[in-house]
């Protein structure tokens, strides 16, 4: 049963950059209790609308509404702070601090952001919420690693806890299984669906048997429009969906 | 014949290195955690092996000047060419009421930093909107139009020739007569101060908000979707930094009994930028190593040479080149591999 109101809203939404339309009337609404993932083939507008819903990009056109609230032209730092949080496309964190710190300056932008004078150690539940994050993407024993020298499966995961720190109700990630092995992008999924028990999550991702496996929503775009939502049974047999990834698996 | 090597003498010498890198390593963490301490240890014995009190002097307040300039450099990641004009700014600001109006020093020490630090918040209200090169000009060009500034208002700044009359003699504090004519006794009631600063220095980069300037300066596209206004904790970084900077000029005039102009020179920016990375950008104590190099090797060059510059920027190209962290940036990472 769907939830009286969505808690993401974009109602023709567009997108340009100089002349060029990368994103066109696109109404879509997003449920809490959906895992929806946002899929289309290359330049399909994907990236474009996720950095539109996630704050880095204001539309062009059309309005973005979170919780009932107008968040269209919100400064991209806000989103923490009324309940959206995001992972990137291109692993992004801090490289030089220690995995913890990561984590760390991440929950404390919750809690003491401003704080000039008392130690940061001293901030007890920033540092155990912090160590409570590693933990659940399973970093704990690489605390004290400096972020640059993880894995890139590991960074992955940290870019995960990392947008946890805010306690968001809605999570988005951009592809977060790039540049992984499939047992790593399995993990990732399993993590992932693990997540949405408690927030609402968005995905753009590409691999389209794991976006079947775990989303219950599935919003196709292609050339910057919506071409079909619904089911991952509506949409594998929807069939301009299944002639524009033709020869590809649904 | 060749005497078999003893595998019992190799296995000995072969873990003997370890102990020796763990125990560095042990000393680099007791260093950082004790680095107040520490640093002041230094500059108490400093005078002793200091080839003169005055150069001693300069290098407390240098030191404190690229401390100053190094957070907002080596912590936060912001290159400005306009640091001149809050060193200065503190300077004319504390030393004309000293001057003009006979003040205290305490309180005119204070107005000096307030000074400052205004004049640091204004800058960088404007200078915070750019980045990368475009901050580092806007920030020269606001330097510029201070230095132009005190250089007309001849009045109150002195203009070509400075501000003089900087005259602070005997300071009744807490009850003690502190005769600063004395150098030993000027150096000391500096450090005192330099002490205070270096302490709040220290508590800024351990508070939360010391780690928000590492994150902004790591990587700021995620440190805003983090949650934080990097425009906001910029401007914060370069207000404070302004005010550590201003207390150095205000000492600076004080210990010269006069306030030269060229303090707001666009000289005196590039001078604190290479202490600063001669000594070793981001790290606590490299800014005093920066301003010990650069004002030793000033000092005994002239004597050889009127081209010190030259040596100065030989050595400055070689560091850049070679040890890019900087003299003590590079002994702290070498003892904490």
């Amino acid at each position: 049963m769907k939830n009286p109101a969505p808690i993401l809203r974009c109602e023709g939404v567009g997108k340009s950059f100089e002349g060029f339309t990368a994103l066109s009337d696109v109404t879509v609404d997003f449920f809490a209790d959906r895992l929806t993932s946002i899929i289309g083939p290359n330049g399909a507008g994907k990236s474009t609308f996720f950095n539109v819903l996630s704050g880095t990009y204001r539309p062009s056109v059309g309005t973005v509404h979170f919780e009932g609230k107008d968040i269209t032209n919100l400064e991209q730092s806000r989103f923490a702070h009324i309940g959206i949080a995001k992972s990137f496309q291109i692993t992004n964190l801090f490289p030089q601090l220690s995995v913890h710190e990561n984590v760390r300056v991440a929950v404390q932008a919750m809690h003491a952001r401003w704080s000039l004078w008392r130690p940061r150690a001293h901030f007890k539940e920033v540092v155990e919420k912090a160590d409570a994050l590693l933990a659940l993407v399973g970093l704990a024993d690489r605390r004290n690693e400096t972020t640059e020298n993880l894995a890139h499966g590991e960074q992955r995961a940290l870019e995960i806890a990392v947008a946890l720190a805010c306690a968001p109700r809605l999570l988005l990630l951009d592809e977060p299984t790039a540049g992984m092995s499939p047992e790593e992008a399995r993990d990732m999924m399993k993590l992932i669906a693990k997540l949405h028990e408690t927030r609402a999550v968005i995905v753009v991702e590409h691999r389209m048997k794991l976006v079947m496996g775990i989303s219950n929503h599935i919003v196709v775009l292609h050339h910057g429009r919506l071409l079909a939502e619904g089911s991952p049974d509506e949409i594998r047999t929807h069939d301009e969906v299944r002639r524009v990834y033709l020869g590809s698996a649904i | 014949m060749n005497s078999p090597v003893d595998p019992a003498r190799l296995s000995i010498s072969v873990p003997a290195a370890a102990p020796v890198r763990t125990r560095l390593k042990g000393l680099v963490e007791i260093s950082t955690e004790h680095r107040v301490v520490l640093a002041l240890a230094f500059l108490v014995i400093f005078p002793w092996f200091a080839p003169y009190e005055a150069l001693a002097v300069n290098i407390l307040v240098f030191g404190l000047f690229a401390v100053g300039y190094n957070l907002i450099y080596g912590y936060t990641g912001m290159l400005s060419f306009g640091h001149a004009a809050l060193f200065g700014l503190g300077a004319y600001g504390a030393g004309i009421p000293i001057a003009k109006f006979g003040w205290h020093v305490l309180p005119a020490l204070g107005l000096g930093i307030l000074v400052a630090g205004a004049g640091a918040a204004m800058i960088g209200w404007f200078a915070t909107r750019t980045r990368g090169i475009y901050f580092a000009m806007v920030t020269l060009a606001a330097a510029q139009v201070v230095y132009y500034i005190a250089f007309q208002w001849v009045a109150m700044t002195g203009g070509e020739d400075g501000l003089r009359g900087v005259n602070v003699g005997v300071v009744n504090l807490l009850g003690l007569h502190l005769n600063l004519l004395d150098p030993r006794t000027k150096y000391y009631a500096i450090l005192l101060v330099v002490g205070l600063a270096l302490w709040a220095f220290s508590r800024i980069l351990q508070s939360p908000f010391g780690a928000v300037l590492e994150a902004v300066r790591e990587n700021e596209r995620r440190a805003a979707a983090c949650g934080y206004n990097v425009r906001r904790v910029r401007l914060l970084a370069f207000t404070l930094s302004g005010l550590f900077s201003g207390l150095a000029g205000a000492l600076y005039g004080i210990h010269l009994s006069v306030v030269p102009i060229e303090t707001l020179h666009y000289f005196t920016s590039a001078t604190v930028l290479m202490m600063t990375l001669l000594g070793g950008m981001g790290t606590f104590f490299g800014p005093f190593v920066g301003a010990f190099t650069y004002l030793l090797l000033a000092d005994v060059v002239t004597v050889i040479t009127v081209h010190w510059q030259l040596f100065v920027g030989g050595l400055f190209v070689f560091l850049i080149l070679f040890f890019p962290r900087g003299i003590w940036g590079s002994l702290m990472h070498w003892a904490e591999r």
